[in-house]
């Protein structure tokens, strides 16, 4: 196929991207199997990559940092995926799954849940990412019924706002159960809730990749439909797109790998609204691009974020949704004041 | 004149006297009652027993004092103070969104106080507001900053979205400092807008400020009458609107400070009882900011007295109540007034 220069750069600009995002995640990965409340050489780091180091650190590699670090990589590719294809149907460049209410409903759900099984037994605390999956999608169907009107289809404004509205008020029910907890689950909740990716073992890993792969797929197969809704909702319907069952069908695959996420990570927020950032301003607007590069971003980003939480306060830790958060919302302000 | 005339005609002064006399008069048989009613009930001639002939050697009589009375009078007065700071926010913004709680104000007293929490717990009350206030200008500074480097163009709608993204950014802040000094739970009840606990001392040390800031607000109330017609109008009047604007915000970080330090981030009241009073009223703030004070102290007294009665002996959170009323009505507004969104 024939390509002009500029085609031709602006392709290798891309494949670059994804070729140094690709490294940068190998380098802070292997950095960040070895940071923590016990240092390993550098050497007995990349010997159990082979399962050839001594036991001690064969253990504290396979069993505590990999299933942890694999986790947060996932998370945040999965959240910046949700947050594309957000973006991309609701036309707001503003729109994330954390501010669509979609962290404080999985954190009612889990509420609720630790609230009635207080146990911490293995199979109520299995139960949780489950339970926080259908807390997300009930809320996501609250705020899109609530923010739908059939004179007008889906409004991005009004999504936004819907989603600030309903959040707050699930924010009071949480309140109201908050006072009745004990303390000590109290504390699991609060740790939960602030994005402490607490589930850092394979069967959660294991769990979170099916709903991954799957939904991840099929979104990466309507980067298309994105492109032509991108034109708006008329030039859209002219080129024979259904407008609004798209959108709706986009925004279930969006909720649904954003709840996915959350109910693992706890209630992380702007990652799905920064991985998308950043990816359409390293690779343009195809989204065919962009959601590649927003799962490798996103995903560097929160790996980023849980390391620098664990190293700042040691042998305490500072939960990687609080990172994500002191670095993403001064982003959203200045995205906020930039926007026309 | 052509809007002088305006505001008169769109102005019922009857309707906001009626407010005002009926409403004090309401409030004070309201106050009585949330006297009355608790945990432990007890009669409406006890409590009278209790205030007028005071024998402190009766358990009932002690509770009334140190307990009951305290508390009516920090629902009063908290209400009082988020409604009219969401009044001067809602005329001086022109924005129907504006209230304490979605402009990140509330956050950011929140913030400061789980600071003070966490390194200063030796702090007197009185230090500690004075910490809140700090906090609320902090969160204001933030969302109004943002807004004025987008230029005029900050709709309604962005500057709800600024407030959002500030307060998530200044409550993960708190969360991180509540569970590094495992104060979660301490502070969660004290989010939890609880005025169960207010104490004399504390009511000795916000009434100053109220008091201050309530009259300060009723003698800008002729500025921000003009001032919410609009920039272009208020200068043609000969107003000083950048005085005028810096004073109202300095009058809305301590009353949403205070407020926020005795009773944690309530939301809402400051975006419901405005409407509800414009609707009543009319336009004018010279009624309006007293007519919001009187039913916002009315309304948060009627809220926390069925946040106790409604599932006895737990407390439910004054917050809860106004989150419930407020998200709808929130909604409703947004939906209404969407053309100017």
């Amino acid at each position: 196929m024939y390509m002009t220069v500029a085609e031709k750069r602006k392709r290798s600009r891309r494949i670059w991207t994804l070729i140094i995002l690709s490294v940068l995640i190998f380098c802070t990965f292997t950095y960040s199997v070895n940071a923590g409340y016990s240092k390993l050489p550098f050497l007995e780091v990349i010997k159990s990559f082979f399962g050839m180091a001594d036991a001690g650190t064969q253990l504290i590699v396979t069993e505590f940092r990999l299933p942890r670090i694999v986790i947060a990589l996932l998370v945040g590719a999965g959240l910046a995926v949700s947050g594309t294809i957000l973006q991309g149907i609701s036309g707001n460049g503003l729109a994330d799954p954390g501010i669509l209410g979609i962290n404080n409903g999985a954190g009612l759900a889990v509420m609720l849940y630790i609230s009635f099984f207080p146990s911490t037994m293995d199979v109520p605390v299995l139960f949780m990412p489950l339970v926080g999956f259908i807390g997300a999608i009930l809320t996501a169907f609250v705020v899109y019924g609530l923010s739908y009107s059939r004179s007008e289809g889906l409004l991005p404004n009004r999504l936004l706002l819907t989603g600030i509205a309903v959040a707050a008020a699930i924010a009071a029910l949480i309140t109201l159960l908050t006072v009745r907890l004990d303390p000590q689950n109290y504390q699991r909740y609060a740790e939960w809730m602030a994005g402490n990716i607490w589930a850092s073992s394979w069967q959660y890993v294991f769990a979170l990749l099916p709903w991954l792969v799957v939904l991840g797929t099929f979104a990466f197969m309507k980067v298309k439909t994105l492109d032509v809704l991108s034109f708006g909702d008329q030039v859209a319907t002219g080129l024979g797109v259904r407008v609004e069952r798209e959108k709706f069908v986009l925004l279930i695959v969006a909720v649904g790998l954003a709840a996915a996420c959350v109910s693992v990570s706890g209630g992380i927020a702007f990652i799905g609204l920064i991985g998308p950032h950043i990816a359409r301003k390293l690779v343009g607007s195809a989204h065919r691009w962009v959601m590649v590069t927003a799962a490798l971003s996103g995903g560097l980003l929160l790996l980023l974020a849980d390391t620098i939480g664990r190293l700042i306060i040691q042998p305490s830790e500072i939960f990687a949704g609080i990172v994500v958060a002191i670095i993403g919302a001064p982003y959203f302000l200045f995205l906020l004041a930039k926007a026309k | 004149m052509d809007k002088s005339k305006q505001i008169k005609m769109n102005t019922r002064p009857t309707v906001a006297i009626f407010i005002l006399s009926g409403g004090l008069l309401l409030l004070l048989i309201l106050a009585l009652f949330g006297i009355a009613v608790g945990a432990a009930d007890i009669n409406l001639s006890t409590v009278w027993d209790a205030l007028f002939h005071y024998n402190s050697s009766e358990t009932q009589h002690q509770i009334i004092r140190s307990l009951r009375v305290p508390r009516v009078i920090a629902d009063m007065a908290i209400g009082a103070a988020f409604a009219v700071a969401g009044a001067i926010m809602q005329g001086i913004t022109r924005n129907p969104l504006a209230d304490s709680g979605l402009l990140g104000l509330n956050a950011g007293s929140t913030f400061m106080v789980a600071i003070c929490f966490a390194f200063m717990p030796w702090l007197s009350y009185n230090s500690l507001i004075l910490f809140s206030f700090v906090g609320a200008a902090i969160g204001a500074f933030m969302v109004f900053g943002v807004s004025s480097l987008a230029g005029s163009a900050m709709s309604p709608t962005r500057l709800v979205l600024a407030g959002a993204a500030v307060s998530s950014l200044l409550t993960a802040l708190s969360e991180g400092l509540a569970i590094y000094f495992k104060l979660s739970q301490d502070l969660a009840f004290w989010y939890a807008g609880g005025v169960a606990g207010v104490k004399w001392s504390q009511l000795a040390a916000i009434w100053p400020w109220l008091l201050g800031a309530l009259i300060a607000a009723i003698l800008l109330s002729k500025s921000i009458t003009i001032l919410s017609l609009g920039d272009d109008i208020a200068v043609g009047l000969g107003e000083k609107t950048t005085f005028v604007k810096i004073a109202s915000m300095v009058v809305v970080l301590i009353l949403a400070g205070l407020a926020v330090s005795v009773v944690g981030p309530v939301g809402f009241i400051g975006l419901i009882v405005p409407h509800l009073v414009r609707f009543l009223v009319g336009v004018d703030y010279r009624w309006i900011i007293p007519c919001s004070a009187v039913v916002g102290a009315f309304l948060t007294l009627a809220a926390d007295i069925v946040a106790r009665t409604i599932n006895p002996p737990y407390e439910t959170p004054i917050s809860v109540i106004f989150a419930l009323i407020g998200v709808p009505f929130f909604l409703y507004v947004a939906r209404k007034e969407r053309r100017n969104l």
